[in-house]
């Protein structure tokens, strides 16, 4: 049977005029808000659980269960914190998704702050992406003048403030714990867990941190309920997610799919890899998910079967490469990213990324040879699980994976001393400039 | 030279509003950072200076910070911020070429700031904008798809005094300095330009459409938890 696509999250994006509170308000948007205000808060945190809903950030956790470990009566001021500092290479679906529907997040944002009681609620979007800093500025303005922010809201009594912050550059503070120490206005840097943010989070004070999609998957979920969103994708995968096609496909884009759906049938629906060539390897997750090749052509794209085939789900982006990409220098990429982007708290992975790039470097120009590929696997085993968060862990991922698909590619730039690839082939006006 | 009364008025004015956001003061740094680089498009000794005394932070505190996050310039720059993606795949899909070719065509290396002061050339990291590869970044704003040519087309423009337009984005590009104010949570009313969506962004969709395909509809009403499919 051919797959075919869910749209939820992005149903309403082609309205030209989707960003806007009218808009979106015409698309039934805030009649969540209204029903969960009537709801006890509780109520709210067990549909989610209920719904399956997985953290759709990269890690996977169980959203409802984040809510549920938030200590209630405890006298504390509680947070919600919105992750929108998407910036996992190949990711980008939160982006498009505060570009159009920026209304869908803060809604799913006052009732994820109801639902764990907080009063004071934060939007740490990315500085980079400015057009979507001032649509979620300007949706949270509409917000509070409509009533749906701010004191006593829709006449229920709750009250919430919700911040717009902008980030400043460091793909560190998408680590949940970063985030928070950079919120609290210091250099990014992670934290160690236990105590998690739930029970020490910004100021330490109990806090929840929720991706983007994860947030603006709770409306639908509080509209229809728990079940109707548990009905779709796996039987451990629940529900629909963005999966972000980009590269070497003919129609790069956003496609919504239950979970589950395989990379087969996702570029069935973009048009195949593009006219005249074939897979190489691609990314299931961003880059810090191991690659995979056309040999994983059908492992059905849910957190378990990902895992099950040697890499993670991660955030759904699927970043593409066709034969006339080299691996080596694609891999010698992603590790200068990760080498920039270390925070340098943990020294396996501030030297690590450091070394690696050498070595990666020498391999590319044909300077390396068997040893070096030996010694990366040797720096890779040593940052493995030594560091405070998941950046080390993600830098290793291209390298270890790409040395076991493709060893040979390694190699044959040594027998020629030089890269056997054509850079020009690969770009998306081929030779024509 | 520290800020003259009448800056130090202005800008105090500004930064009341952003403290009065936080619960705790500190949290206002980073965007206080943002509003003195808006105030002479870098954050100088004197506005790291401005920032640790409104927040009661000593000056290396505050060093500290702005050494650590890209966003912030350390020495003065041009008015546009030419950002090229040379990640992985933004580089393999032509963004090496696009970096090389404006390096040439401009005569400055990358971080380095054209003689008229306009163009600081800067390759970066993703952008979330991987469905529009190759992309070019100008003061935040996307310009997808891009090729060595309309890349070259871009920056002649903008030394030429004129703002091309962004592929998702407002009607006229902001200055560096501007796009700062922006950042620092003083919104400049472009909110409502440019498209909702792009074309990538809408290919799934679209496609959903031609073929009639929707997620399924919620159980019928009286059954409040819904009974899936």
């Amino acid at each position: 049977m051919t797959a075919t696509l869910t749209p939820v999250l992005t149903a309403h994006w082609d309205d030209p005029d989707a960003f806007r509170l009218d808009a979106y308000r015409r698309a039934g948007g805030y009649q969540a808000l209204a029903k969960a205000l009537a709801t006890p808060p509780d109520d709210i945190i067990a549909m989610v659980k209920e719904s399956g809903l997985r953290g759709r950030g990269g890690a996977g956790f169980p959203t409802g269960v984040k809510w549920g470990f938030i200590p209630q009566g405890d006298g504390k001021p509680h947070y919600l914190v919105v992750n929108a500092d998407e910036s996992e290479p190949g990711t980008c679906k939160d982006i498009p998704l505060m570009l159009a529907t920026p209304h869908l997040l803060v809604e799913g944002a006052v009732i994820a702050a109801y639902a764990i009681r907080a009063e004071h609620a934060f939007i740490y979007v990315r500085g980079e992406v400015l057009h979507v800093v001032r649509r979620v500025q300007q949706a949270v303005a509409e917000a509070y003048q409509a009533g749906y922010l701010g004191r006593d809201i829709l006449g229920s009594g709750y009250d919430l403030e919700l911040t717009v912050h902008a980030g400043a550059g460091a793909y560190e503070c998408g680590e949940e714990t970063a985030l928070l120490t950079s919120l609290e206005g210091y250099r990014g840097l992670p934290r160690l867990k236990p105590p998690f943010p739930a029970v020490a989070g910004l100021y330490a004070c109990p806090t929840v941190v929720n991706n983007v999609e994860s947030i603006a998957s709770v409306p639908s979920i509080v509209a229809n309920g728990g079940r109707w969103f548990a009905g779709l994708g796996t039987e451990k995968s629940k529900g629909y997610g963005i999966f972000s096609l980009s590269g070497h496909v003919t129609k790069p884009g956003q496609y919504e799919a239950p979970l589950g759906i395989t990379l087969r049938e996702l570029l069935d629906l973009a048009g195949g890899v593009r006219a005249g060539h074939r897979l190489k390897f691609w990314t299931p997750g961003g880059s810090s998910t191991p690659i995979f090749t056309d040999e994983h052509l059908d492992v059905p794209m849910d957190f378990e079967s990902t895992a099950a085939a040697g890499s993670m789900l991660g955030t759904r982006a699927l970043q593409i490469f066709d034969e006339t990409t080299c691996v080596v220098r694609a891999v010698l990429r992603w590790n200068q990213f990760y080498e920039h982007e270390s925070c340098g708290k943990c020294t396996p992975c501030r030297e690590g990324t450091f070394w690696m790039t050498l070595l990666l470097d020498g391999l590319e120009r044909g300077e390396g040879n068997e040893e070096d590929l030996e010694k990366l696997l040797d720096i890779c085993d040593n940052m493995n699980g030594r560091v405070f968060c998941p950046l080390g862990d993600g830098a290793i991922s291209p390298v270890v994976s790409s040395i076991k698909y493709f060893r040979d590619e390694f190699l044959e730039h040594h027998k020629r001393g030089g890269c056997p690839f054509d850079p020009a082939a690969a770009t998306l006006f081929g030779d024509a400039q | 030279m520290p800020f003259s009364d009448e800056v130090r008025a202005r800008l105090d004015a500004d930064a009341d509003q952003i403290i009065s956001r936080y619960p705790r003061s500190r949290s206002a740094l980073l965007s206080l950072l943002h509003l003195v680089q808006a105030e002479e498009g870098y954050v100088s000794k004197d506005g790291a200076a401005y920032c640790a005394d409104r927040l009661g932070l000593s000056e290396t505190e505050v060093a500290g910070v702005v050494s650590y996050y890209s966003m912030y310039r350390r020495r003065p720059g041009g008015d546009y911020n030419v950002g090229v993606c040379t990640n992985t795949l933004c580089a393999i899909m032509g963004g090496d070429q696009i970096l090389a070719s404006l390096s040439e065509h401009l005569g400055v290396g990358p971080d380095e700031t054209t003689p008229d002061g306009m163009v600081t050339l800067q390759h970066v990291e993703c952008n979330a904008a991987c469905d529009y590869a190759p992309v070019v970044m100008v003061n935040w704003e996307f310009y997808d798809n891009m090729t060595p040519d309309s890349a070259r087309g871009l920056v002649d423009e903008l030394r030429a005094g004129e703002k091309p337009v962004p592929s998702r984005g407002p009607a006229r590009l902001c200055t560096w300095r501007e796009a700062a104010r922006v950042l620092a949570g003083f919104p400049d009313g472009q909110a409502g330009d440019g498209p909702a969506a792009g074309p990538a962004t809408l290919a799934g969709l679209m496609l959903a459409r031609e073929n009639g395909w929707t997620a399924p509809e919620p159980a019928a009403k009286g059954d409040p938890a819904g009974s899936g499919q």
